[in-house]
């Protein structure tokens, strides 16, 4: 074992570079190319504003993601906790200090970039349970001490994001870390009484909820009560998708996003613009190369010789799994509006930061799969 | 150690291992959810979402449509369109719209009602609807709009069309004026509704409202698309509207005019018709106002004005205006009389001035010639409109045969039918009065019928189509004035009516029923009399009244043959007249103006050949002979030189077809 580790801490640059998971990085390429057309459009045909910082924002971040690769998975270990509160010490810094738009602070001006701490915490949630878990045996899991800590690791975070207020990243926030909880072989009845207590809340929640998201949710079950209100997005993006067809408006020619009748076009009604414009065909082929990234995400955490390796890509690969299917299932009518943002294909540097960087630690767990951490 | 440490991480492994694979199999489950939305969105329910996209994106502009025009009879345009210059704005195109208006206030001198009215309407309305700053901008001003177009962001000059009455108000009552559509032309005009637009302009009175449907046109209409905000990003199709019909009137311009001139302002109504096709030449009633003062909403003083004159501009006199007929009755009742066998034309009467006026009941009956007129025969009881011989022949005929009669040669009913507001008037009956006012008939008031007073009321076409069903042998025709193409020709009118007249012995009921079925549309000329030379010896009658001394209008007469005319005066009395004025005996112009006398005048001519019938009313004009009379003279001559003009006219155009 030792022997393994020692080989393959020593394999050569080239070595390294070979066992990069190809698949993925090619899937990734894609719809990185696929997101740039669609923010292209977006900007109404022409190289704007949106199209070329989401371009720049890829390219770069593509390239941090290859950089990342080569990092020992046992740094990542190793850095886990200060990560996490590091990402906590920035959200705090946002609800002190943040820029505010829209009536939500959420952003921290780091002049080159305005970064939402929050979308990081997505992914820091996830390599702090991961390491977390990592040590943590599976006859301890279901300590007291085992249940009461992680569940403070992810309060704190969520509380603060959701007094931003930004319902949901913070919701976002919570799956990815009852993911990880979920594939630590968390006794099911914790899943099942704290949903219930969820179920039975909801309503008092609800009724703590700022007006505006309120009514979105209202709004969810039945978007024609105010057509041109707050049930407009629900409508019009559910226009836009269905008017698309089997092939679709084509390239540039989707009415609904270049008419302005789409709201948020750039962010959480990307893949509505998408799918308007390539139509059923389009948007099967977007879905499938998502899963192939999933796959190759859970894959690559399946041949993991290390359970920091494991959790993670599991809980990533599944957390991109959420993360895709709540913005689809938003746009399509299927939830209520809450802010989500499509990973890659959404406009947003901190989203695609964040999801760079779990990319990243993710080959670097491929690279490294047979690494052994302690 | 070792050994459990990889005994608990196998279980560990496994652990997630399951896990993960459950969590997998719920993904699978949840993204075949997503691919079955897309599929029932984008394939199950395209057709409704591609539907509700269109509704989204595309817009529909409908254009004003282009109003028909009005001709006269030779052809010159009477109502026409012309081009408008407008101003518009777009309230959203425009980065401020205070600086823009007030810009706008000094280099067209708007006024600051205007500008409230403005802002009124912008704050009303969408911020990409067009709002119309100035309907009518002159020459001067749209060029200077122009020049200074590069600092009026927002602010677009537009041509148009519009109504222009060139002939002003030469033709206001007979064509009426066309102004913006109001909520209730909307709802009583599906055409208007269906075809309105901002800034519509539909006809308000006249042939303008009557004919809206053909005139109206259809609409263009320009499809564009248009953004979530409303605003025009392009123009997809555009399909051109059809400008309404062309009507064409009977009515010949000159005379029309000339008919005005006559007038001189004084209320009063003036109407020419050709006496076989019934065609109106002329029909006039004054004053009048311009109608293009209403076009783009009249001034209030102007309109105060036009409400508040006491000769009533508004009021349509020829068709609408009701009044005594006067002695110009008096044919009609001395046909009626001859028809009905009451009298012979050898009748005599005495007529013995205002101190032996015919006495009935206690009732007291003057002439209007003091001295009175000694023994009267018909013939000079017409011809010096003698009216104690109307008594005595009314009295013998009695108001139910007159009625008869009356309402055959066309009064007491619309003349055009539905073009205008017409009045029916009254031709009293025992029936009608029982009916209408729920008493019985007197002897009395049959007398005063017998002189056009009393119950009786006329409008000065009836009068004319009288005229013109007397002077053309007793026949019936068909009024109009609207010009068609396939109308009968004189000759044939002329034939038809002789045929009416042999088939007349036979009594037209008689006419068979298949007969009838056949000749269904086409017009009959009825003869409208029993004997023909009842109607012959009205009408020369009516020649000595105009053309030998001591009749009426003698002083009026003109002697050429080719003018010569033949009427009957007509001055009827607007209140009963006591015995203290009787003995005072007044001049016209000493009597307060409401209380003077209508004059009448109704004539045909030329005698010989009769072809035009006019009838002429000055209201409170004094007496017919003085008033009207010497309208009729000048009218004629006018008339009947322009005769050969409008024949030949007529002859092209039949030729034409």
């Amino acid at each position: 074992m030792f022997i393994q580790s020692s080989l393959s801490d020593k394999s050569t640059f080239f070595q390294k570079l070979r066992s990069l998971d190809y698949i993925m990085l090619i899937t990734i390429l894609i719809i990185g190319i696929i997101s740039s057309f669609a923010m292209y459009s977006t900007d109404g045909g022409e190289l704007r504003y949106h199209s070329e910082s989401h371009i720049i924002r890829f390219v770069v971040f593509f390239t941090m993601m290859i950089f990342i690769s080569f990092i020992n998975i046992k740094t990542w270990h190793t850095l886990g906790y200060l990560f996490y509160i590091i990402v906590l010490g920035l959200l705090v810094w946002a609800s002190l200090f943040g820029i505010t738009a829209q009536g939500s602070q959420r952003w921290i001006d780091l002049y080159f970039i305005n970064l939402q701490p929050s979308e990081l915490m997505k992914i820091a949630i996830i390599i702090c349970f991961a390491k977390y878990y990592h040590r943590v045996q599976i006859a301890h899991v279901n300590r007291l001490r085992n249940i009461i800590i992680p569940i403070l690791i992810l309060f704190v975070p969520i509380a603060l994001v959701i007094t931003q207020p930004d319902l949901g990243t913070s919701i976002l926030i919570a799956l990815s870390g009852i993911i990880v909880l979920w594939l630590a072989g968390v006794n099911i009845k914790y899943f099942f009484y704290s949903s219930l207590v969820f179920i039975i809340s909801a309503p008092f929640v609800i009724s703590f909820l700022k007006p505006y998201q309120k009514l979105r949710i209202l709004t969810f079950f039945d978007p024609d009560k105010d057509p041109l209100g707050a049930g407009y997005q629900i409508i019009q993006s559910k226009i836009a998708v269905g008017s698309g067809g089997l092939t679709g408006k084509g390239f540039l020619k989707g009415t609904q996003g270049y008419l302005e009748f789409l709201p948020e076009k750039h962010t959480d009604f990307i893949f509505t613009l998408f799918s308007e414009e390539f139509g059923f065909i389009g948007s099967i082929l977007l879905l499938i190369l998502y899963a192939i990234l999933i796959f190759r995400i859970l894959r690559i955490g399946s041949l993991s010789r290390n359970f920091f390796g494991k959790f993670f890509c599991f809980g990533f690969g599944s957390a991109i799994f959420v993360y895709i299917t709540v913005n689809m299932a938003m746009v399509l009518g299927l939830l209520p509006i809450v802010g989500s943002p499509l990973p890659i294909m959404s406009y947003g540097g901190s989203s695609m930061l964040a999801t760079m960087i779990g990319l990243g630690i993710v080959m670097s767990t491929k690279i490294y799969s047979r690494q052994l951490i302690s | 150690m070792i050994s459990s440490g990889e005994d608990s991480g196998f279980k560990k492994s496994n652990t997630i291992n399951r896990r993960m694979f459950i969590f997998a199999a719920a993904k699978a489950v949840v993204f075949f959810g997503i691919v079955g939305r897309l599929f029932s969105l984008q394939i199950n329910e395209n057709k409704k979402y591609l539907t509700l996209s269109d509704k989204n994106r595309l817009r529909e502009a409908r254009l004003p449509p282009v109003r028909g025009e009005f001709v006269d009879f030779f052809g010159n345009r009477i109502a026409k369109n012309l081009t408008v210059y407008q101003l518009h704005v777009v309230p959203e195109q425009v980065e401020d719209f205070k600086t823009l208006i007030v810009r706008l206030k000094d280099i067209l001198n708007l006024s600051d009602s205007h500008l409230q009215e403005l802002i009124k309407k912008k704050n009303k309305q969408k911020p990409w609807e067009t709002l119309i700053v100035s309907e009518n901008l002159t020459w001067d001003e749209f060029s200077k709009i122009n020049f200074y177009l590069h600092e009026l962001s927002g602010a677009r000059p537009v041509l148009t069309v519009g109504r222009n009455y060139p002939y002003n108000d030469t033709y206001t009552h007979v064509l009426g004026y066309v102004s913006e559509a109001s909520v209730e032309d909307l709802v009583s005009n599906e055409t208007i509704k269906e075809r309105n637009v901002p800034g519509l302009r539909v006809g308000k009175i006249g042939l303008e409202k009557a004919l809206e449907k053909e005139l109206i046109g259809t609409n263009g209409v320009q499809r564009f698309e248009v953004n979530a905000y409303g605003k025009r990003i392009n123009q997809i199709d555009f399909k051109e509207g059809e400008q309404g019909k062309t009507i064409k009137l009977t009515i010949d311009t000159e005379i029309q005019k000339y008919t005005q001139e006559l007038l001189d302002n004084r209320a009063g109504s003036i109407s020419v018709m050709d006496i076989y096709t019934g065609e109106i030449i002329a029909m006039n009633s004054s004053p009048s106002f311009d109608p293009n003062l209403f076009l783009y909403g009249i001034e209030k003083n102007k309109w105060k004005e036009i409400t508040k004159d006491p000769l009533k501009p508004l009021l349509n006199k020829t068709v609408s205006g009701l009044y005594s007929p006067g002695s110009t009755i008096k044919p009609i009742v001395a046909l009626s009389a001859l028809e009905n066998d009451v009298i012979t034309t050898n009748l005599k009467v005495n007529c013995r001035g205002h101190k032996h006026p015919l006495e009935l009941y206690g009732m007291k009956y003057h002439c209007w010639k003091k001295q009175g007129h000694g023994y009267m025969s018909l013939q000079n009881a017409i011809k010096q409109s003698c009216d104690t011989y109307f008594y005595e022949a009314a009295r013998l005929l009695g108001v139910d045969r007159l009625n008869e009669t009356a309402k055959k040669f066309g009064l007491g009913n619309v003349v055009l039918g539905k073009y205008f507001n017409e009045k029916k008037g009254v031709v009293p009956s025992t029936k009608w009065k029982k009916d209408a006012i729920g008493q019985n008939w007197y002897l009395g008031e049959t007398l005063i019928n017998g002189i056009g007073q009393g119950y009786i009321q006329t409008t000065p076409l009836q009068l004319c189509l009288m005229t013109a069903q007397l002077a053309n042998g007793g026949h019936k025709i068909y009024p109009k004035i609207i010009y068609e193409n396939n109308q009968e020709n004189v000759e044939t009118i002329k034939q038809k009516m002789k045929l009416a007249e042999e088939n007349k012995s036979e009594d037209s009921n008689l006419l068979s029923a298949t007969e009838k079925l056949f000749k269904k549309d086409e017009k009959t000329y009825d003869a409208l009399y029993r004997n023909k030379e009842n109607v012959k010896f009205v009408l020369d009658a009516m020649f000595r009244s105009t053309n030998e001394i001591y009749g009426t209008s003698f002083s009026s007469r003109i002697e050429d043959p080719k003018y010569q005319f033949a009427g009957k005066t007509g001055t009827a009395q607007v209140k009963r007249i006591t015995e203290a004025e009787r003995e005072l005996d007044l001049k016209t112009n000493q009597i307060p103006y409401k209380e003077r006398d209508h004059a009448w005048y109704v004539a045909f001519g030329p005698y010989k050949n009769p072809r035009y019938a006019v009838s002429i009313l000055v209201e409170h004009g004094g007496s017919g002979s003085s008033t009207a009379a010497p309208i009729a003279k000048k009218l004629f001559k006018f008339v009947i030189d322009r005769h050969e003009l409008r024949e030949k006219k007529k002859n092209l155009t039949t030729t034409d077809i």
